[in-house]
């Protein structure tokens, strides 16, 4: 055991101890919440009532729930009352299936002050449902840093001070794992949840969801990336959550009808090994798959989201990320993941920083951070890409956020809002990866410049324009944040579907809700706004299944089966909507189809949007796009694509551009796409069950049956 | 190492190969529990004897390290550490690591050599490779 180790083992401290004996698990519910309270160390547990079960289903759904009952609609994100919610879903810990180990995490956000939830890997979920509990909630605050210990082996759960340093996730998982396990071996057998000195100076904190890779012989992180979860965590005083399982096997999950599911699981299985090194190389390049076709068709973010392709962006393209990725690994975050998709560059040493010159393991780069960090700063270098991916982890900061905030600084920079003297002598024009990683290490160690940059961009505008004289309308039209939430990272200016696969969504603007790029712009299938609209009520409500669940959405559409040749609704792939129906009914023993699914989806869907409502957020204004997300928005970029644009405004808008100047073809262009935007939002809401100001209709609810009478309560203010 | 190598031609699907296996290893004599396997091809044109030949491409993809190879060559799973997650099924070359629905670990030919011993054809025998 390693000196660290060994003085953690000795400053334990138990401040709070609860017994249990760990219920058993029945088609994959434990039946009960385990709650704990850091303000008073009170540890209890709760009954799952028939009720969440049949309404919320589990994760996000159960987050959701527990959530609203614990604050009210004046909590703020850092008020004792609010609550980290972390719930698996009912089908999340079976090993058959690809992409079934996901855990979802809700809180009220930092960035949004409304409702945040994050969809996220590891080995934390399944081990924390087997050791008896559907749902964690972990209320009110510490007063020291404390880690909570489940140890689902010999029924305890216990809140301990331990002398250990948080500021580096990557450590701190390692450190604490070895202090869990008995052997090299039974690391295998834990899971840490931890964030860094990121998430405490900034509002763009993570969690990061260990899982042991015993190839590595290392503890691995994936994130719960989203909205300033960490920071809540570390506001509340959480080192860590650590959990310990060791009985781990194919029947854990106790399902209603195992064979269906491995039989649905094998077919799966087969099909990745048979069609993924033909298709999208999940299993080679993961997620940076993406690299290369998005710069092809103008959709990669470059230069603060100006852009949507760049002459050097072969710098980071999907073979040279994947040349950097340790090949021929079952890089799964959850353990039977035939995907394997979260791929590690072994043995990579950072240039600068605390782990200057140490060999460290990096989880990724993926796709959003390589666009986020790389090509929207306008950094091609994949030296930079992986380290500044390293240390955003570790620090515990979110890298589409950062990456999207860092984009937006450079733009200011180079507009002359900021300076030298502003940023500390930071020279952050595009394409400076050294002043870039100079501010990513300022924002993970609360100092300069990055103490500033982690406020996140819908305040960085504020403070720009107050401080610093900055136009607050050019920064308006060029921050790229909604409702608060920073944009990640696809180009969407030619696809309005996806405009609205942004904005419309309910915690802000990430691709998880709908990612309707390609279906609308570059296959047109989404020809007319009632397409559009079905595709913004169908893709959200399906892809909100996934977190009731505990599901990834990957191995939905990041393998296609060869049924989808003949399929009359490919964009679906219908025979992958139907495993999941089959394996939903193989867990629960319940006999939903895949009308039912979406209805499962629309309820929780449409509660989150009340609870919204709840919190003063939630109608139509709060749906509003940055124009950089919608249109060009400076001149410059209209004329980087002109003839496109000249074009649309021919055969579109009906105007002739020749004679006309940029700044009037701007103007125009702004004009038609504005009007766009604006009547899609109408034909979306019309197709949800929603009011002209984004408010779920009252029969809407009754219909759904999420009509309780203080779901109602809200929803009448907004009538 | 030593395989179960086969000879088609010679197998007559009367089934004794399946009927020791399961019955040795499972206790039972069902088909689908034998982790040598024979049927015939879907055109009608021959027959097909499924058993491991110890490749090995299993290995790799265990998450949980339960699948090595011994001294000996056989591919062996460790059904302890086994998850049942059959990632070793999905992989396979030849479709001969088996699950079968009252299972929660997935079985295979380690090469014992009972089978061969109860073909009445030489259809299968072991074979040093």
């Amino acid at each position: 055991m390693s000196g660290v180790v060994e003085k953690m083992r000795a400053s334990r401290k138990v401040l709070a101890e609860y017994k249990y004996k760990p219920a058993q698990i029945e088609r994959g519910y434990a039946g009960k919440t385990l709650y704990v309270n850091l303000s008073t160390k009170n540890i209890e547990s709760k009954d799952v009532t028939q009720q969440m079960k049949d309404i919320f289903i589990g994760g996000k759904g159960f987050g959701l729930w527990y959530l609203w009952n614990a604050v009210k609609p004046e909590t703020k994100w850092n008020d004792p009352e609010n609550e980290i919610v972390i719930s698996p879903g009912p089908i999340a810990g079976i090993t058959q299936y690809p992409g079934s180990g996901k855990s979802l995490v809700v809180t009220l956000s930092p960035l949004t002050n409304s409702v945040m939830d994050s969809n996220v890997g590891g080995y934390f979920g399944p081990y924390f449902k087997f050791s008896g509990w559907d749902a964690l909630e972990i209320q009110g605050k510490a007063d020291k840093d404390v880690v909570l210990f489940i140890d689902g082996d010999n029924g305890r759960v216990t809140i301990e001070e331990v002398d250990l340093d948080p500021s580096a996730s990557h450590l701190l998982s390692e450190q604490l794992t070895e202090l869990m396990a008995e052997s090299e071996q039974d690391r295998k057998n834990v899971s840490v949840v931890s964030s860094g000195s990121g998430a405490e100076h900034t509002r763009v904190g993570i969690l990061n969801f260990s899982f042991y890779d015993l190839r590595r012989k290392a503890a691995r992180l994936k994130q719960a990336g989203r909205g300033g979860i960490g920071t809540v965590f570390r506001d509340k005083k959480v080192a860590a959550l650590v959990v310990k399982f060791s009985s781990l096997s194919g029947k854990s999950n106790n399902p209603a009808d195992p064979a269906k599911i491995a039989r649905t699981g094998v077919k799966i299985t087969r099909e990745i090994n048979k069609f993924d090194d033909a298709q999208f190389r999940m299993r080679q390049i993961g997620t940076a798959n993406l690299m290369t076709p998005m710069n092809d068709y103008d959709l990669l973010p470059v230069h603060n989201f100006k852009y949507g392709s760049h002459k050097d962006a072969v710098g980071i393209s999907s073979e040279v990320l994947r040349s950097r990725f340790t090949q021929k690994m079952p890089d799964g975050c959850w353990v039977g993941c035939a995907l394997s998709c979260c791929k590690a560059v072994d043995d990579f040493v950072p240039k600068t920083g605390p782990f200057k010159g140490k060999k460290v393991i990096v989880d990724g780069p993926e796709y959003e951070n390589a666009a986020g960090l790389g090509s929207n700063c306008g950094i091609f270098d994949p030296d930079y890409v992986i380290e500044a991916n390293f240390y955003c982890d570790t620090y515990g900061i979110d890298t589409i956020s950062t990456g999207t905030i860092i984009a937006f600084i450079m733009e200011c920079y180079e507009k002359g809002i900021l300076n030298k003297e502003i940023t500390g002598g930071l020279e952050l024009n595009f394409g400076n990866a050294e002043a870039a990683m100079e501010l990513i290490h300022q924002m993970g160690q609360g100092s300069g410049f990055g103490k500033i940059a982690g406020q996140g961009v819908r305040r960085l505008k504020k403070i720009f324009a107050e401080e610093y004289g900055g136009d607050p309308v050019f920064m308006q039209d060029i921050g790229m944040e909604n409702k608060g939430l920073e944009y990640s990272q696809y180009q969407a200016k030619e696809s309005l579907a996806q405009q609205g696969g942004y904005a419309l969504t309910n915690k802000g603007p990430q691709h998880d809700e709908a990612w309707l790029i390609f279906m609308d712009m570059v296959n047109n299938q989404l020809p007319t706004f009632e397409k559009k609209a079905e595709a913004l009520h169908y893709f959200p409500m399906f892809r909100t299944w996934f977190g009731l669940q505990g599901l990834c959405k990957l191995p939905w559409n990041d393998i296609i089966p060869e049924s989808n040749a003949t399929s009359d609704s490919p964009e679906k792939i219908p025979e992958h909507v139907q495993n999941y129906v089959d394996l939903f009914n193989a867990v629960t023993g319940k006999n939903i189809d895949k009308d039912e699914m979406i209805r499962q989806s629309e309820r929780v869907y449409n509660f989150q949007r009340v609870f919204n409502l709840r919190l003063g957020f939630g109608t139509r204004e709060h749906d509003a796009a940055p124009y950089r997300a919608l249109g060009p928005v400076t001149e410059e970029e209209y004329e980087s694509r002109q003839e496109r644009y000249d074009k649309q405004l021919k055969e579109d808008v009906g105007i002739n551009p020749e004679g006309m100047s940029t700044a009037a073809k701007v103007a125009a262009m702004r004009k038609y796409r504005q009007e766009r935007y604006e009547t899609l939002i109408d034909v979306v809401y019309k197709r949800r069950g929603w009011t002209e100001n984004g408010v779920p209709k009252l029969e809407h609810l009754k219909d759904l049956g999420i009509d309780f009478p203080e779901v109602v309560e809200v929803v009448k203010k907004h009538l | 190492m030593n395989i179960v190598g086969t000879n088609v031609k010679e197998c007559t699907l009367c089934g004794a190969c399946e009927t020791t296996c399961s019955t040795f290893y499972f206790k039972e004599d069902k088909r689908h529990k034998s982790a040598i396997q024979v049927e015939e091809l879907a055109d009608k044109q021959g027959t097909a004897i499924k058993v491991c030949n110890q490749c090995g491409d299993c290995i790799e993809v265990c998450p949980v390290l339960a699948i090595r190879r011994t001294k000996s060559g056989v591919v062996l799973i460790n059904k302890k550490l086994c998850v049942g997650c059959f990632n070793c099924v999905g992989v396979c070359p030849t479709g001969t690591m088996f699950w079968h629905e009252d299972l929660t670990e997935p079985f295979k030919c380690i090469a014992c050599a009972r089978c061969t011993k109860e073909c009445p054809t030489e259809a299968i025998f072991m074979q040093e490779v």
